[in-house]
């Protein structure tokens, strides 16, 4: 979708690297990524626990953990390069330009405030309003998020709230100044699956009216094939394989990929066992040479050992995978696998 | 007992269970609150055949880990029986009669990071239940019993002189397997046991789960939300809302043609991983408190189809198509059951 229009892409991300300086060394985090968005669209990033998609969405937002830091590549928003700008500056930005949701709204709301002054004060900061008008933007925005009886609901506070209802007034928060980009990280992840459902749809509609961009990032991918246009997921650091959602859920051109589709239980048959990748995804310290995923491949070859693959064209996807490149994996590996 | 052979392996009746969560004493008199009472779980009657899988499904709050407690015995019930394999667990049993019991059900919780002691060596973590049962003769029995034990949750023997934190989530919840097998169980309780690990680890012990269950017969009690991994392993299923039982089915029948409203919503609440483009209705509103549940039927102010009788008088199971539903709607047939299909995952 976004590489068909002209238009310049909302964020672009250019082969980011995140690195973590520690006694031991420096751990990469976050490896070479490059990816954008177009405006209006909903990417997707799915991965498992330490598959870097969190830091991706940290960095893009200016909010990555000390020690943790960029160490190289370039953010883009709106043509404008965002990554290295002083932190007053960023701040700005944030709120403004950038929306961000986390995974627990109770933590992302200040539990001493109430949400009506919480939502002022960020509309404030970011537009040149007067605290009554203020206060009913604030308001519509409560009103839009679906919160019953917003005009008392405004004065009540972070804890008087349920999980979902919570989380509805994050995203209102978010939406506050008007973004083109929202970060929503694991938006649904610490709700119940009723409320999941709800949020979910909240946040389409809002973004399909605002015109919002979304980088969603999630671990369940039940919730990516429902939300987002394109999707990208990452293994260990890097971006295994990025396409249009249908292509990569229903054809998935990694081996990860096909995996991990694998390892979800499906509805309609009942299989005696699951698809199992074997092993579990290295540590950072560890991260094996050639292709990351090789020790946990049943297609590999030699190629996968010594070489790593880059994203390549892979149908209507791209995929960072030799079994997509003209030379193949190279030679069968003779040697029987480590892990039965 | 819905023959009356009398093969059930687990059976609970009438089990209640709840919890005071008042204020202090002090504050209560000054400011004259009343008692406030948690109905964690009001009255359910569950019946689990040996080697059969039954899973328990429901939101947060909705009791199903305070019956998993209740079951293997961390909390005594306020009201009603468990019978383990025709033994009142309620009944006076000497302390060998109950240790005997205890040895034979087993609990695997949700968090690996909090199961395992982080202080003790997996060895012993996993020596732990066959020195409290005094199930092995001599040091190198022992030894062999726990090499044994590793091999069979696909660990090595080797991974037994290493502690906890060396471990990933999967390999921990491994242990957590290993140690709930140290003392041979027949009956394991699985409290959310995948909910913590990433979806191509939970395939790994999921998996698993199913091989040592057909290796030892076990039965198994598996608490869930999500409903995907209880379509895929569970025999039967019941479904929780409010410390209440709504309906019980076999699997098949319970995600074919589920009859409770609630079941339905919850159906409804899976996301579409096929794209076949079917609509999710979400449902509105949020499941209430448990100090003050709605009357009648629990479900009713969520309930599409709640009417009159709903909201005064709370419905009894009634037996359909080989499971129980609770649901006045159904009992009255003003309700049809809806079929549902899926297509399967390519």
């Amino acid at each position: 979708m976004a590489s068909q229009t002209n238009n310049p892409p909302l964020l672009e991300v250019k082969n980011l690297r995140v690195e973590f300086p520690t006694r031991r060394g420096t751990l990469l985090a976050v490896d070479d990524v490059s990816f954008d968005i177009a405006p209006g669209e909903v990417l997707g990033v799915v991965g498992e626990s330490g598959a870097g998609k969190s830091l991706t969405g940290n960095a893009i937002i200016g909010l990555l953990e000390p020690p943790g830091r960029i160490a190289g590549g370039e953010i883009r928003l709106e043509g404008r390069r965002i990554d290295n700008l002083p932190y007053e500056e960023m701040r700005k930005i944030r709120g403004a330009r950038i929306g961000a949701i986390f995974q627990d709204p109770l933590t992302s709301l200040n539990p001493l405030y109430s949400v009506g002054r919480q939502l002022v004060e960020t509309i404030q900061t970011h537009l040149p309003l007067s605290a009554a008008e203020a206060r009913t933007r604030a308001l519509d925005l409560l009103k839009e998020v679906g919160i019953p009886g917003a005009e008392s609901r405004i004065d009540h506070y972070p804890h008087q709230f349920s999980g979902g209802m919570r989380q509805r007034v994050v995203i209102a928060l978010a939406l506050c100044a008007g973004p083109r980009l929202i970060v929503a990280d694991e938006p649904t992840t610490a709700l119940d699956v009723s409320i999941q459902a709800q949020i979910i749809a909240l946040l389409k509609r809002l973004c399909r009216e605002h015109g919002t961009a979304v980088m969603l990032v999630t671990h369940d991918m039940g919730v990516i094939a429902e939300t987002a246009d394109r999707v990208a997921v990452m293994y260990a650091g890097r971006i295994a394989e990025i396409g249009p959602v249908r292509d990569v859920v229903k054809h998935a051109k990694h081996p990860y990929t096909k995996g991990l589709m694998g390892s979800i239980p499906s509805l309609g048959v009942r299989t005696e066992r699951l698809t199992q990748i074997d092993g579990a995804m290295p540590r950072l310290t560890e991260i094996p040479t050639g292709c990351a995923f090789n020790p946990r491949c049943t297609e590999r070859g030699q190629r996968c050992l010594v070489e790593r693959p880059d994203l390549m064209a892979a149908g209507t996807s791209r995929a960072a995978c030799w079994l997509h490149d003209r030379g193949g994996v190279g030679a069968p590996i003779v040697k029987e696998m480590v892990d039965a | 007992m819905p023959d009356g052979t009398g093969t059930q392996f687990v059976r609970l009746a009438g089990l209640k269970r709840y919890f005071d969560v008042s204020a202090p004493w002090l504050v209560r008199t000054i400011e004259g609150r009343p008692r406030q009472i948690v109905q964690a779980v009001d009255g359910i009657d569950i019946e689990i055949a040996k080697g059969e899988t039954f899973s328990l499904v429901g939101e947060s709050g909705c009791g199903k880990s305070t019956v998993a407690r209740l079951v293997v015995g961390l909390y005594p019930p306020t009201d009603g029986t468990i019978e383990f394999d025709g033994n009142d667990m309620a009944a006076r049993h000497s302390r060998s009669d109950m240790a005997a019991l205890r040895r034979r059900m087993q609990m695997i919780f949700q968090d690996p990071y909090a199961s395992l002691n982080p202080r003790w060596r997996v060895f012993d973590i996993i020596a732990e239940p066959i020195r409290a049962f005094g199930l092995s003769k001599g040091k190198a029995d022992l030894q062999k019993r726990v090499e044994d034990l590793l091999r069979q949750v696909k660990l090595t023997p080797a991974d037994g002189r290493k502690f906890p934190h060396e471990f990933s989530g999967g390999q921990r919840q491994r242990v957590s397997i290993a140690r709930a097998l140290a003392s041979q169980p027949e009956f394991l309780v699985c409290d959310e046991p995948t909910s913590a690990l990433d979806v191509s680890v939970q395939a790994q012990i999921l998996n698993l789960m199913v091989d040592l269950q057909r290796r030892f017969g076990l039965t198994y009690l598996f608490i869930s939300h999500n409903l995907a991994v209880v379509y895929h392993i569970s025999t039967r299923v019941g479904v929780m809302y409010l410390g209440r039982l709504v309906e019980v089915a076999p699997t098949e029948t319970l995600f074919t043609r589920p009859k409770h409203p609630y079941t339905r919503m919850l159906l409804d609440t899976i996301p579409d991983l096929d794209m076949t483009g079917r609509q999710r209705s979400p449902v509105a509103g949020e499941v209430p408190s448990p100090i003050n549940p709605p009357s009648g039927c629990t479900f009713h102010p969520r309930c599409p189809f709640a009417q009159d009788r709903c909201k005064a008088e709370r419905p009894i199971a009634i037996s359909i198509e080989g499971g129980t539903v609770a649901c006045h709607a159904i009992e009255e047939g003003r309700l049809p059951v809806e079929e549902r299909t899926y297509v399967a995952n390519s």
